[in-house]
């Protein structure tokens, strides 16, 4: 059983209705610890060596956040910039997280209609999500796609509630063993035929 | 008329406000203030007071009492066997030597030794009342001088048990010491042979440490559980009379009684109850007891023999200060720790009194040595504040190390000078904080010890009075770009302020406050860069609080960062209101209100919920109109 780290970062958790409900479904699994990086790092003074052993300790890292401004949170790019070390997670030595697989859960006010070429902000969630693919690949990690909830401003009960029903397979399927090659790489994890199982 | 009592108390108190009021005026202690009230109402000047001086004496010596019960109170057990170094010490060094020659001294004046030996005790003896009232009103409890002092002053305090126990076996061979009139308030035990007398001195001590454990303590217990305020303060007073009562009973002193009472007291949960009770007690008792002292400066004695009496007293406390200066000078103080030590426990204190009736009461001394001698002892006590005042004023000044150390410094500090005065708690903090930035401060202190260890550091360490135009220009205040005042004393803020106003205006002055009645003053003044110490670590309390309680870090984090800029706005805006002028007397209520606008106006505003940025709700509502 793969162990599962989920750097969640979220500024206004309290106000979030669907990352609660996510968050909530997800929490007592076994292998999955919850690493809520603004409870943490209230002033953003991340513990590099902390953050460190934690990514050691895990097989899967899940970057779970808001899609704010086509981008994550501040303080998950703080994170990004100052834990992911030169000759550590990349460059010559740099093969800590090597092998690992990583991935995005991010959720959007914006329905999926909107991120695309035709809607309002003209590109897909997986093209704005392009930062993140190469930084794992950079770290020599597999970049998995995205779990995403999207169009949250509107979402109704039932959606969300299958929504998280969805983000708990998914975590446990990964757990699993759910390899790159199972899936179709431009479709969100979300969608994809297993979880229909 | 002048024998009511009415009449007396109103002259006592009227005389102790408007000559403490002129005192405190003029930048002096109240002390001088006290004493100048006991000699002009006393019956040598105005004559308000009759010849009661005595009985008055008598009764203000309860001011002394509670002074040494609450200097037991705050004397804990272990701090005591802390600080049994300096105590023994420069306690024992000081008594010991100033004895030792007092008496010769006094045999080669003619003096009969049992005589000289008493009297030599008695002037070993400096006067708690005075220096401990003067070092606390001046803040300098903290200091090498402050403790120094403290430790003289409680070991001489411990000093007299013995020195009552052992006076009584002076009077042995002489005619048996009974029935004289005088001795009516003293003890009944005087009777007994010299062995019972100190059996049941002894007796009553280990008394006072059992009953303070097994009577006094579950008695306030008992009188707490009621609830009712009064009923503490009357166990208070019960507690400093019942002592000072079974003290004067066995014959020695109740002060000390009231002081051991203390210390057996100290470790107990009503050890501040007792304190806060007793304080306002003690403060005009003492008072009293400055005045009565002022009083019974007795004018025609010293008519009589004005050479003998001020030759003495000048020889007296000669003999005391070089003694004190050498006891400095052995534990290695810097020469103003000295001197003030030297000029604020020159004096003859209270103790003297006690111990001198208490010989003239076993006819060891005559009705005219002791006469002289307490006016001595008066006079020696009322010239205390005025010797410190000279020393403060004229001596210390030009002393002091001035020089400073050249080291090479940080680029930063030296094209952009800073100042930092004062190495307290706060001002350390800060000059640590700096310094580990590689910027350097000029430091100024006016703890000589505190200088040089700072020295020894590396420090630029001026050391003095920061008031000073001269100190503050020799510190480079002409070429320093930021003034950073850490003291507590809005009394040195404020001075030095007037001084970079007026002198200096392009220095950046940033001043540390305690509060914000202080701050007002200073934002009034002009200055806006005003720190309270009390409110960064007041938010910081307050926000792990609500950690706790379940609200996100986060979200606090940022929440008393706007809690504090809108507080520091709200700060300067109050600080025009002209409601705090000196016609609030009742300022707790005002507070008290002031506090409740506060916290209505935050409930209005909603700290909490001014920040929309990426809130859902706020984005679904917006939606929702389109």
């Amino acid at each position: 059983m793969k162990r599962v780290l989920v750097l969640f970062a979220h500024p206004k958790f309290e106000k979030s209705k669907v990352n609660k409900e996510l968050i909530e479904e997800i929490k007592d699994l076994d292998d999955v610890t919850i690493h809520d990086l603004y409870e943490e790092y209230p002033d953003f003074h991340v513990d590099v060596n902390r953050e460190k052993e934690l990514l050691e300790n895990h097989d899967i890292i899940i970057w779970h956040h808001p899609f704010y401004w086509y981008s994550c949170p501040p303080l998950m790019k703080q994170w990004i910039d100052i834990v992911l070390e030169f000759n550590w997670a990349y460059g010559p030595e740099g093969n800590a997280l090597k092998g690992k697989i990583c991935l995005n859960t991010i959720t959007t006010g914006g329905s999926k209609e909107m991120y695309c070429s035709e809607g309002n902000n003209s590109f897909t969630v997986r093209q704005f999500l392009r930062p993140f693919e190469q930084t794992a690949t950079l770290c020599g990690m597999t970049y998995f796609s995205p779990f995403t909830v999207m169009g949250t401003h509107k979402l109704q009960e039932n959606k969300l509630l299958e929504a998280k029903v969805k983000y708990k397979k998914v975590i446990k399927l990964l757990q699993n063993g759910l390899d790159v090659n199972d899936f179709d790489s431009s479709a969100f994890l979300n969608e994809i035929p297993q979880l229909n199982s | 008329m002048t024998g009511s009592i009415l009449f007396q108390a109103i002259m006592f108190l009227a005389g102790a406000i408007l000559c403490v009021s002129i005192a405190k005026r003029f930048g002096l202690s109240s002390v001088i203030g006290y004493l100048l009230a006991g000699v002009l109402i006393g019956p040598y000047v105005l004559g308000f007071i009759g010849n009661e001086g005595d009985d008055i004496l008598h009764f203000a010596e309860f001011g002394v009492v509670m002074m040494l019960f609450l200097i037991g109170l705050e004397i804990e057990p272990k701090n005591f066997w802390k600080m049994r170094k300096t105590i023994l010490g420069m306690g024992g060094l000081q008594v010991g030597a100033t004895i030792l020659l007092a008496y010769l001294l006094f045999l080669a004046l003619g003096f009969d030794s049992k005589v000289a030996l008493v009297v030599s005790m008695a002037v070993a003896l400096s006067s708690t009342a005075i220096a401990m009232q003067t070092i606390k009103e001046k803040g300098l409890m903290g200091t090498t001088f402050g403790n120094s002092a403290f430790s003289i002053l409680l070991f001489q305090d411990i000093i007299v048990i013995f020195m009552l126990g052992f006076i009584p076996l002076l009077a042995n061979t002489d005619t048996k010491s009974t029935n004289n009139s005088h001795s009516e308030s003293y003890s009944l035990i005087q009777d007994l042979p010299v062995a019972y007398q100190t059996i049941a001195i002894i007796l009553s001590v280990v008394f006072i440490v059992v009953a303070g454990n097994y009577l006094i303590v579950p008695m306030l217990r008992k009188v707490a559980k009621t609830g009712v305020r009064e009923l503490l303060i009357a166990a208070a007073l019960l507690i400093v009379f019942g002592i000072s009562f079974l003290m004067e009973f066995v014959g020695i002193s109740p002060a000390l009684g009231a002081f051991l009472g203390g210390v057996v007291l100290s470790n107990s949960e009503f050890k501040h109850e007792l304190e806060s009770t007793l304080e306002p007690f003690k403060n005009l008792l003492l008072g009293l007891f400055f005045m009565a002292v002022g009083a019974s400066i007795n004018f025609i004695v010293i008519a009589n023999n004005p050479f003998t009496i001020i030759g003495t007293l000048f020889t007296i406390i000669v003999l005391k200060a070089l003694i004190l200066y050498i006891t400095g000078s052995v534990f290695k103080l810097k020469l103003d720790q000295k001197l003030m030590l030297t000029f604020s426990l020159a004096q003859v204190g209270e103790f003297a009194f006690v111990l001198l009736s208490f010989a003239f009461g076993l006819h060891i001394l005559g009705q005219e040595q002791m006469d002289m001698l307490l006016v001595i002892t008066a006079l020696s006590m009322s010239l205390t504040p005025i010797i410190t005042l000279i020393n403060e004023r004229l001596i210390l000044p030009n002393i002091g190390t001035k020089e400073s150390i050249k080291r090479p410094m940080d680029h930063i500090a030296k094209s952009q000078k800073i100042i930092l005065v004062g190495f307290g708690h706060f001002g350390s903090t800060v000059g640590r904080f700096l310094r580990s930035h590689g910027v350097e401060a000029t430091i100024l202190d006016h703890d000589s010890n505190r200088v040089d260890f700072l020295r020894q550091m590396g420090f630029e360490v001026y050391y003095g009075d920061a008031t000073r135009e001269d100190l503050l220009e020799s510190a480079g205040i002409a070429e320093a770009k930021i003034i950073i005042c850490a003291t507590n004393r809005l009394v040195v803020s404020k001075a030095i302020s007037k001084i970079v106003k007026e002198k200096y205006p392009h220095v950046d002055l940033m001043i540390r406050t305690k509060n914000r009645y202080d701050a007002y003053e200073l934002l009034n003044m002009g200055h806006t860069q005003v720190y309270r110490e009390s409110l960064d670590t007041s938010l910081l309390l307050a926000r792990d609080v609500l950690s706790k309680m379940g609200y996100r870090k986060y979200t606090l984090n940022t929440q008393l960062q706007n809690f504090r800029k809108y507080d520091e706005e709200s700060l300067k805006r109050l600080a025009q209101e002209p409601k705090r002028d000196e016609k609030y007397i009742f300022k707790v209520r005002e507070e008290l209100k002031q506090q409740e606008k506060f916290l209505n106006d935050d409930l209005k505003r909603g700290v909490v919920d001014f920040d929309n940025h990426w809130d859902s709700e706020s984005m679904k509502k917006a939606l929702e109109k389109h």
